[in-house]
């Protein structure tokens, strides 16, 4: 009978999914916010990447609020986890080939996840893609030594700090008179590394918060002990 | 075969595999994979929605400014998705960790089960005095650990 329903469900999703993709036509929409926004953010963002004018320029406030929903499940996955007893039994040490490579792969991913947030508002990429990679550069080595604990306080500290002065710039925004997360500071020349005014230091910020969390999520899942 | 027909039914296949696996399976670690392959549908659908043929990604290189660029703003949103859709998998597997933990079991009639008895035992009552008590479905003899 559950069964019966669910694929009834199914078959009306299913249908008033189709009946929406009819009336959608395929490359030829008419664009309406984007090409205002292509036309103007240039001059009113200078962010050489639009994208990243989109989401810290015009929806800063957004962003702020979806590292707000990322920090909420980052703790509630702390929370429900909770710590690992102590003497839990841990995972022996990984071959050969996975330390040497974690130990090889380390610096590097560090540089390149450093790259892409610096380069967030030039070329494709920025403070959450960076900062999953970073994630993943402290990660990995405890993929290969699951002995190794991470230091979970340095972490949130990291965490608090680069969302704290998330919110410092957009307040400083209001100190002159301007709306909440206002770019700030001068833009510079168009495609320069020193450019787009205030968004680079809101890319690192991001950057840093969304790695923490993550890597301090994922080490965090790691360390719960194993279910026999 | 037409490019857009591909695409359109690439996110429709994922949003209702994605569905499907929510409504159909029992298994909480299935549920939650359904809703990561929800996500990559819906994620989908929404850049199909603004692409323009030929356009090009939003971006000026060396002050080069492309004659058709593309919508940023939903580029924009599916990142933001992207991001949330990697924290409620985190947190539905954790969730899912404690419930294998507390019930060793993952099979949601199993747990439900279980979680009847539970109250019915707290509450002091017969679980079969109750009208809304789940039938029993798969009776697994063994000692909850």
């Amino acid at each position: 009978m559950r069964r019966l329903s669910s694929a009834l469900f199914l078959l009306g999703l299913g249908l008033l999914i189709a009946a929406i993709f009819q009336t959608m036509e395929f490359g030829s929409v008419a664009p309406i916010a984007g090409q205002a926004i292509n036309a103007v953010a240039a001059d009113q963002v200078g962010a050489a990447n639009f994208v990243t004018a989109v989401v810290l320029g015009y929806r800063g406030f957004d962003t702020l609020l979806e590292l707000t929903i990322l920090f909420t499940a980052a703790t509630a996955g702390g929370l429900v986890l909770g710590k690992p007893a102590a003497g839990a039994s841990r995972d022996p040490d990984s071959g050969f080939i996975l330390r040497a490579g974690a130990d090889l792969f380390f610096p590097l991913l560090l540089v390149v996840g450093l790259y892409i947030i610096l380069h967030g508002h030039l070329t494709p990429g920025g403070g959450f893609q960076g900062g999953v990679i970073l994630a993943s550069a402290f990660f990995i080595p405890i993929l290969a030594r699951p002995g190794t604990s991470m230091d979970h306080r340095r972490v949130s500290m990291i965490e608090g700090f680069a969302g704290a002065s998330f919110i410092f710039i957009g307040l400083l925004a209001m100190l002159g008179g301007k709306a909440f997360l206002t770019p700030l500071l001068d833009k510079g020349e168009l495609g320069a590394l020193l450019s787009a005014g205030s968004l680079p230091l809101l890319y690192i910020a991001v950057g840093l918060k969304v790695g923490s969390e993550l890597a301090g999520l994922l080490a965090q899942l790691s360390e719960t002990e194993a279910i026999d | 075969m037409d490019t857009g027909l591909i695409l359109f039914t690439a996110a429709f296949g994922l949003i209702l595999i994605g569905s499907a696996g929510i409504v159909l399976s029992t298994h909480l670690v299935r549920i939650i994979f359904g809703i990561a392959l929800l996500e990559a549908g819906a994620n989908l659908l929404l850049l199909l929605a603004t692409f323009r043929e030929g356009s090009s990604a939003p971006i000026i290189v060396d002050g080069r400014i492309p004659a058709a660029m593309a919508d940023p703003v939903p580029q924009a949103l599916v990142l933001t998705a992207i991001v949330i859709g990697v924290g409620i998998l985190a947190l539905a597997l954790s969730l899912a960790l404690r419930v294998q933990r507390a019930y060793g079991t993952l099979d949601l009639r199993e747990v439900r089960q279980r979680l009847e008895q539970d109250i019915a035992n707290e509450a002091g009552i017969d679980m079969s005095s109750s009208r809304d008590a789940p039938q029993a479905v798969v009776t697994r003899q063994e000692d909850p650990a």
